[in-house]
């Protein structure tokens, strides 16, 4: 059952794939990125279980920490054209984060 | 004993069913919305039903191992992070100036009734 599991979490990463490919602007595209981290999770899971080696649950949780910083990273890059050196005062009419 | 097993199995394998059938359902649904506002939504429903409902199945279908420690902390943590990146997303799409279209529907609806309303 984990194989239809697998097909179906494949078929709707290619789904977002074709979103990212279309995607109007880039909030729609990094939002499909971040789906498709999830789901890349959930595919490396699903694939240590099919595989009985449920050691590779340890390289979904890694996947899983990085797929938040890499959307975090991005946002903050495409705000503020840098990702170090966060600027020390907030600009209000900026609108906060 | 065998009743206990033929249970678990079933709820293993009727959740990560279900849990697949949700994923699948909110990648359609972000393909097909018409709007960035509106795919927002058909992505949470990746995030909050599918993954939990999958991690749920294969944490009933490993026992009381380490696995279930390890799918239980991948489980906070998706939980924890899915809504905070999505709100960041959606913040900063609206300080960046992303509109709402208000009338996707609305203006042919609106069109229409005028229409009728001058006849």
């Amino acid at each position: 059952m984990f194989e239809v599991c697998l097909a179906t979490l494949l078929l709707s990463v290619i789904i977002l794939l074709y979103r990212i490919y279309l995607g109007p602007t880039l909030y729609d595209r990094v939002i499909a990125v971040n789906s498709v981290g999830t789901l890349a999770v959930l595919i490396i899971g699903v694939v240590g279980f099919l595989s009985q080696r449920p050691d590779f649950l340890d390289i979904a949780l890694l996947y899983a920490l990085m797929n938040f910083i890499g959307t975090i990273a991005v946002l903050k890059f495409f705000r503020y054209k840098m990702v170090d050196a966060p600027p020390l005062k907030t600009n209000r009419e900026d609108g906060d984060l | 004993m065998i009743t206990l097993d033929l249970f678990i199995n079933v709820v293993s394998w009727a959740s990560v069913v279900l849990g697949s059938f949700l994923v699948l359902l909110g990648s359609i649904g972000f393909f097909r919305f018409p709007d960035f506002w509106s795919r927002l939504h058909a992505a949470s429903v990746i995030d909050s039903g599918g993954m939990i409902l999958i991690v749920l199945g294969m944490a009933f279908q490993a026992g009381f191992t380490l696995v279930i420690a390890k799918l239980a902390l991948i489980a906070i943590f998706l939980i924890i992070t899915g809504p905070t990146a999505t709100h960041a997303i959606a913040n900063a799409a609206r300080v960046s100036g992303l509109t709402v279209d208000r009338d996707l529907n609305q203006s042919k609806a609106d069109e229409k009734h005028s229409k009728t309303k001058k006849q």
